[in-house]
């Protein structure tokens, strides 16, 4: 059971687009943005409050790539693999990535929900591949070397969040 | 403040125009994806510091310069990120590290003099302005002749530049038939691929009994390889807005949408920008400038569905359906958004239209070749020297903007073929270098402008592994509505998989080619239809390669990994074993100070041993 807490902020969501069937897709949006993921509870919720059925939410839910059942890690690397990415060597930064982070075909997130890796098929921004996006922020012509620094770097980041949260 | 009539809003562009014109001095730091994600936020936020630091007055030789920050769309040459162009002067500079920052300031800023060292240099020339790089020399900027030199998030920027002129003119001098007349007699045709004429859409619309109409935007980008749109919604969103308020004019439709990739978290960020801005200025919303005239604009953000760059999938979308094309017709002229009429065209098509009402059908037509006039947005990309968005005439060869523009192939490699389309167009050849870019002419060599991406391809690339590619991106897309298009491209990426895996065999080329063709004339919607075309398009002009890989398993190129075989040069071997003690698999075999050698059956290609070895023993044979 999702605490409360989930459907109120869900409810703050619907407010926002109204309740039609067509928010359907911004408030999908707008939930995942918020927890990373789309929890199923939610998708069932959102369902009967703008009106259509649960089978309606879930069918146009797993059309899009971007929706997710499953949590998504707090860093969401997407590795593009757009053409001009693809032909200036994309596949050994996302085999890198995989490798470091114990991640394969079927496994896209670690263990601790820190990282996702995700192919894409195009960030456009082709001008700088091979690219990659780590949450909104794009990181460009990147190398498996350069990508192990973007790791550390990350790490790095949230080691310090950690350590500051336990101050407080 | 609210603008409540024509002459309202020449007062309040005068304003902006006269408040621009107070900043002479003014420091444009390229914010679009690629130059941010180069560490352009970094530089912005550092002049600032610096402008704050000073007085924003400041004396350059005999003349007092009012200092000026700001954050503009991409200038294109992203090659060179992240660019900061410095006016009056139009110093261009590249590649720009927050250390450079106080120099820039103190020598041009402060000093007017050039910092050299960060302009373009060739051949021990340097370029001070962005207008002398033959980058940009050779191109014809018309859509993108504010990216860059504007400021991105501000309405009054973009209006001190002419913008919402051409909509004042629509909305307060023109009947709908004038304004359809202009844009059908200009030729302007559609920008996002098929070429459709906009004149003709825009009269079908408007002929509608239906009365509710909508207007639509389609900013789902999604070719690999694209990012012309993306740069117009980042760089110079209040000129698209334009196009798509005299079409709504000029078709009698009262809302928009906008539909965005989901990738471009900025472009979406900037338009609604633009957005909120317009509307405070009563430029958008109810009873524009005092008229009866009332236009709303939503923005949708996609999610992810290739498909959904096809007009009915779109729309679908945005009803917040399944994005899965239907049968057509009814068309989306007569049939959209909701089952209304709806004129939808792409983000560069609606970015042409205010200038074809401001300078008319005739100056447009001087752009271009007959059949298709104006210009076009190209992203050139791939193994070329300047990648970054460039526009041309229509009709320009494919030598000048891979050469001259573009300046050649990157490390020295060859010119193999330019990928066109993404995955629903074609590579060109070498045969084709001097052949003018159009609608027609490139249709005719099997391929398609498409919405713009260019893609370079040098001989490293191989062009099987290519077709492989594109079809793994369009099997993965197909929305699997129709069964030509999800089982045929299925079938033909499994076909291309076992060759480039050296599994092929004898009846596969004509396979491809029938179950291509199949696909061809039989899926439902666009996507489906050219799925195929990448494939059919390099089998026809590079059919050797796709042998060499059937009957004797060679990638020329080096790339597909099955028919790579690593071996050591015995007279470079040192026999230090460094190599076999990284080899995974054991595959490595030698006594020490004596050459080692690769068993092929064992080896897994990795290259591990490649990277390890000291004396650049190793090498791949194809």
């Amino acid at each position: 059971m999702l605490d409360q807490s989930y459907y109120d902020k869900t409810d703050e969501i619907i407010a926002v687009y109204g309740r039609k069937p067509s928010s359907l897709i911004p408030i999908m949006h707008d939930i995942q943005d918020t927890y990373r993921y789309l929890p199923g509870e939610l998708l069932t919720y959102v369902a009967g409050q703008i009106g259509i059925t649960e089978a309606k939410a879930y069918s146009v839910a797993t059309f899009y790539e971007n929706f997710s059942f499953e949590p998504k890690g707090k860093y969401v690397i997407k590795v593009c693999d757009g053409t001009a990415c693809h032909v200036r060597k994309s596949t050994p930064v996302r085999e890198y990535l995989c490798k470091e982070l114990k991640l394969d075909d079927n496994k896209h997130t670690t263990d601790d929900l820190m990282f996702t890796v995700e192919t894409v098929s195009c960030l456009g921004a082709c001008g700088l591949a091979p690219a990659l996006m780590v949450n909104d922020a794009v990181y460009s012509k990147m190398t498996p070397e350069k990508a192990a620094d973007m790791l550390q770097d990350l790490r790095g980041r949230e080691q310090k969040e950690q350590e500051g949260g336990s101050e407080e | 403040m609210r603008l409540e009539s024509r002459a309202q809003a020449i007062a309040y562009r005068d304003q902006c125009l006269e408040n621009i014109a107070q900043e002479t001095c003014r420091i444009l730091i390229c914010g679009g994806t690629g130059c941010l994600a180069g560490g352009a936020g970094v530089l912005y936020q550092k002049f600032m510091k610096l402008v704050e630091g000073t007085d924003t007055r400041v004396q350059i030789g005999a003349e007092i310069a009012h200092l000026g920050v700001h954050k503009s769309g991409c200038h294109g040459f992203c090659e060179m990120g992240p660019l900061v162009r410095i006016e009056p002067y139009h110093f261009l500079y590249l590649k720009v590290q927050p250390e450079d920052c106080e120099e820039i300031f103190r020598e041009t800023v402060l000093g007017g003099r050039p910092v050299e060292r960060l302009m373009y240099h060739q051949e021990d020339k340097i370029y001070p302005t962005q207008e002398e790089i033959p980058f940009y020399a050779r191109q014809t900027r018309v859509v993108l002749e504010h990216c860059g030199h504007i400021d991105a998030e501000h309405i009054d920027a973009a209006i001190a530049a002419g913008a919402y002129e051409a909509f004042a003119k629509a909305l307060f001098t023109m009947t709908s038939e004038e304004i359809i007349k202009v844009v059908s007699d200009s030729g302007l045709r559609g920008r996002g691929g098929a070429g459709f004429p906009t004149g003709k859409k825009w009269s079908q619309v408007a002929r509608q009994a239906e009365k509710t109409r909508y207007v639509v935007c389609n900013g789902d980008e999604g070719d690999p390889g694209a990012f012309m749109d993306r740069s117009i919604m980042e760089g110079d969103p209040h000129r698209m807005i334009e196009g798509m308020m005299i079409a709504a004019v000029a078709t009698g439709a009262q809302e928009g949408y906008i539909y965005v990739r989901a990738e471009y978290p900025l472009a979406v960020e900037r338009l609604k920008m633009a957005i909120a801005q317009a509307e405070e200025l009563g430029m958008l919303g109810d009873h524009i400038l005092g008229t009866d005239f009332s236009f709303h604009l939503h923005i949708n953000r996609g999610a992810g569905a290739f498909v959904c760059g096809e007009g009915s999938a779109l729309t679908g979308s945005i009803e917040g359906n399944r994005g899965m094309p239907r049968v057509k017709p009814p068309r989306t002229v007569e049939q959209g958004l909701w089952g209304k009429p709806t004129v939808l065209n792409n983000v560069e098509t609606y970015a042409n239209v205010p200038m074809i009402i401001m300078r008319g059908a005739e100056w447009f037509r001087s752009i271009g070749t007959e059949g298709s006039p104006g210009t076009k947005a190209f992203a050139l990309t791939g193994n070329v020297c300047n990648t970054g968005l460039i526009e041309v005439p229509m009709g320009t060869t494919l030598r000048e903007i891979v050469f001259d523009i573009g300046g050649g192939i990157k490390d020295g490699g060859t010119f193999k073929a330019v990928q066109t389309g993404g995955p629903s167009g074609g590579c060109l050849t070498k045969e084709h270098l001097d052949e003018p870019l159009d609608f027609e002419s490139i249709k005719k060599f099997g391929s398609i402008i498409g919405s713009g991406g260019l893609v370079v391809m040098d001989n490293h690339t191989c062009m099987v592994e290519v077709a492989r590619f594109f079809m793994s991106f369009t099997q993965r897309e197909s929305c699997g509505k129709c069964v030509p298009c999800r089982e045929g491209t299925k079938r033909m990426l499994e076909i291309l998989e076992r060759i480039v895996a050296g599994k092929g065999e004898e009846d596969d080329l004509y396979m491809l080619d029938e179950i291509g063709n199949m696909i061809k004339n039989m899926a439902l919607c666009g996507l489906g239809k050219s799925a195929p075309l990448p494939v059919l398009s390099t089998m026809r002009y590079f059919r050797e390669e796709y042998e060499e890989h059937i009957f004797q398993h060679k990638c020329r190129a080096h790339v597909c990994t099955a028919m790579q075989k690593y071996v050591i040069d015995p007279d470079l071997c040192k026999g230090c074993t460094k190599c076999a003690r990284n080899c995974p698999v054991g595959a490595i075999s030698g006594k020490v100070k004596e050459p080692h050698r690769i068993d092929s059956d064992k080896c897994i290609k990795c290259g591990a041993c490649m990277s390890s070895c000291n004396f650049k023993a190793i090498s791949v044979e194809a």
